[in-house]
């Protein structure tokens, strides 16, 4: 097993004729994801990829003709909540939202709407997720991964990629690796990823990717204290040299009125037993001294 | 982005809040025509507000009261052109002094870990909210406005209930709560504040009355929404800017100018202050944060280059690429071109992998750059680079 994207997953790709839709959903399907259908208003009828996946006009109808049961957005920022709701409309059950720059006030009915339907929202501003063997969902090399047990979360794109790259480099492969997302809205937290990953029988150990700004990281350690005793931990916080008040890349990550510091959520990972690694570059020795054997 | 005092007043206005008179005073004789309104009007004395975009200003000396046309003239003489930490004042905002009765705060932020706009009020106003939270947090009432509906009407009531407000000041009061909402929303703003927000009494034909009022306001707006709001663009300070953020902005590149020797070019947010962390980690200090995003060409590379060594106290550059979207090539043909223009020459260390890093390897020992194969080794090699050059690491 895994979480979120697995064997199960039957993709629609919301923007799959446009450039950035296109260029990821084919590294999505060389990796093997079973990408079921494509979404472009206007398209309907055509075939995208070599003529390997129909696209349909809504998501409706693709998930009618299809049984897509998950979506991936990379529609520009003014459409994307519209996907989104479209997705939730639709009965697509997770939802991937790539895209960046989303209006945060945008987001809070949006979240809330994905909430009453029990649907699930990634992201926005996310690199996606990746079951290694089984499927990816986004934007994140396939290359860089490793068939295992470990289950990664992460608020980066990039910054992933480096940890994830470290720990295959070292022959720790991952069950799911995951990106939540860099806004300060975002669909699914830290806390709910540990929730997944506590109840998933294929994860064995956790590393949690964090940065500064908001105090995501402070709950999903304080959950983690009480749930994840005896399940090796290790995590990383960008951000130790950031100056208060200024919004460092990602939308959600800004230091305000004194609260958000990487110093607090450091403090706050290692009160709950967790080691916090000071390069991503030692994330796979944290994982081995916290007693990770896979 | 943050706009000044009397801009945001000027959205609370707009809003239908009650806002008294005030007016932008950018010389001394500005300030004194508008004092001898405001004192021709009524006003016992006026109030002279340094308009800058960091906080504590009073204490700066930022905000004088005067009681003639003269002494406004002269006091807001001394206002402008003060040193408030590193802004030069070059506005200031003249408005009639209020007869204050009470003084609370109102405030509407963006609560990340509800997922709603949180409405924060307190009976002690007119301090910083910041320090009322750390010493008595009790003190600071919150309700969550409905996600769908938004701030209701008797989630405002409870809120005046619970700072003591009710009586006369109940239904302004709920007006005044239901349009920090509604200025948050229409101008997409992360922060509406009002601090303080007062009862002042003002003499009329009928003896004196009392009424709520925002005698400050304080407005962040959310960058992200900018692009539908053009008329708030326009309020962007540009001379509390450091003018790089410009040239930043139009090439799509996240910049933030910071006090060290080691110039950073990165691809993403997070491994940008990974980087940042890494060097001082390794005993320097970074000059900048800067990520160049995904997908980045040549010109943006350029670009960013030309930011970084804008900065004369920059001793070494680091390039950090984890390609993935971003083609390790493209940006080491970005770098060999920028480096054959640049006036300045200063050692660089680059580390490009993923996407087509081999190529970019390849194009990087032609050129003769020195690179490095793991971060914290570029890290390091950039320290040891800066204090070669002299740079204080």
């Amino acid at each position: 097993m895994s979480i979120l994207i697995g064997r199960d997953t039957r993709l629609v790709v919301h923007g799959i004729t446009g450039r950035e839709g296109e260029f990821h959903s084919r590294q999505m399907l060389d990796y093997g994801t079973h990408i079921v259908a494509g979404m472009t208003p206007g398209k309907g009828g055509l075939h995208a990829l070599d003529n390997r996946v129909p696209v349909f006009d809504t998501i409706e109808e693709a998930v009618r003709e299809t049984g897509a049961n998950t979506s991936c957005i990379f529609v520009p920022a003014v459409g994307a909540p519209d996907s989104i709701l479209e997705a939730v409309g639709s009965g697509v059950s997770t939802i991937f939202c790539i895209t960046e720059g989303i209006p945060t006030l945008d987001m809070l009915p949006v979240v809330e709407v994905v909430r009453a339907a029990g649907a699930r929202l990634i992201g926005p501003n996310c690199p996606g997720a990746t079951s290694p063997g089984r499927a990816k969902v986004g934007i994140i090399p396939g290359s860089i991964h490793r068939e295992g047990s470990v289950g990664v979360v992460s608020r980066s794109g990039t910054l992933t990629y480096e940890a994830v790259q470290a720990m295959s480099d070292a022959g720790i492969g991952q069950s799911t690796c995951v990106g939540i997302g860099g806004d300060p809205i975002i669909g699914t937290t830290f806390l709910d990823v540990l929730q997944l990953f506590a109840a998933d029988p294929d994860t064995e150990a956790i590393v949690l990717i964090g940065e500064i700004g908001g105090s995501a990281e402070e709950e999903a350690a304080a959950w983690a204290a009480e749930h994840l005793r005896g399940v090796p931990m290790a995590a990383f916080i960008a951000g130790r040299t950031a100056p208060e008040g200024k919004r460092m890349g990602h939308a959600g990550a800004i230091i305000s009125g004194g609260r958000g510091t990487a110093a607090e959520k450091v403090a706050a990972l290692e009160a709950a037993g967790i080691r916090v690694a000071s390069s991503p570059t030692e994330i796979p020795a944290l994982l081995r001294e916290a007693g990770y054997r896979g | 982005m943050k706009i000044q005092e009397a801009d945001a007043k000027l959205l609370l206005a707009a809003a239908g809040l009650p806002v008294p008179p005030w007016a932008v005073a950018r010389t001394p004789a500005e300030a004194r025509a508008a004092a001898e309104r405001y004192l021709a009007d009524g006003a016992g004395r006026v109030v002279i507000k340094a308009q800058v975009l960091v906080g504590g200003r009073g204490k700066a000396g930022g905000v004088k009261l005067a009681g003639s046309p003269q002494e406004a003239e002269d006091v807001s003489g001394r206002i402008l052109g003060l040193d408030i930490k590193g802004i030069t004042v070059r506005n200031v905002l003249v408005g009639p002094a209020a007869v204050i009765v009470k003084e609370f705060y109102l405030g509407a932020i963006l609560d990340r870990a509800s997922r709603r706009i949180v409405l924060m009020a307190s009976a002690e106003g007119g301090v910083e909210i910041e320090e009322v939270a750390k010493a008595n947090p009790a003190a600071i009432l919150r309700v969550e406005a409905h996600p769908l509906l938004g701030l209701l009407d008797y989630q405002a009531r409870e809120l005046a209930f619970g700072i003591g407000l009710a009586g006369p000041h109940l239904r302004d009061f709920v007006k005044i709560a239901k349009g920090l909402v509604a200025t948050m929303k229409a101008n997409d703003a992360d922060l509406v504040e009002v601090n303080p927000l007062a009862i002042i009494r003002e003499s009329g034909p009928e003896g004196h009355v009392e009424r709520l009022a925002c005698l400050d306001a304080k407005i962040t707006l959310d960058d992200s929404a900018l692009p539908r709001h053009p008329d708030l663009e326009k309020l962007r300070d540009l001379d509390e800017e450091d003018p790089a953020d410009a040239e930043a902005r139009h090439y799509d590149i996240s910049f933030i100018h910071l006090d060290g020797s080691i110039g950073c070019m990165v691809n993403g947010a997070g491994l940008a202050m990974t980087t940042m962390d890494l060097v001082k980690r390794a005993g320097g200090e970074p000059a900048n944060f800067l990520d160049i995003g995904g997908g980045a060409k040549a010109d943006r590379v350029a670009a960013a280059m030309r930011l970084i060594l804008a900065d004369p106290k920059v001793e070494a550059i680091l390039v950090n690429i984890f390609g993935g979207i971003t083609r390790g090539d493209e940006v080491a043909r970005g770098l060999i071109e920028a480096r054959s223009r640049q006036e300045r020459e200063v050692p660089m260390i680059v580390r490009i992998v993923g996407t087509n890093a081999e190529e970019a390897g390849r194009l990087l020992q032609e050129a003769r750059f020195e690179t490095a194969a793991s971060l914290d080794e570029a890290a390091e090699k950039a320290v040891a680079a800066a204090r070669a050059a002299g740079g204080a690491a």
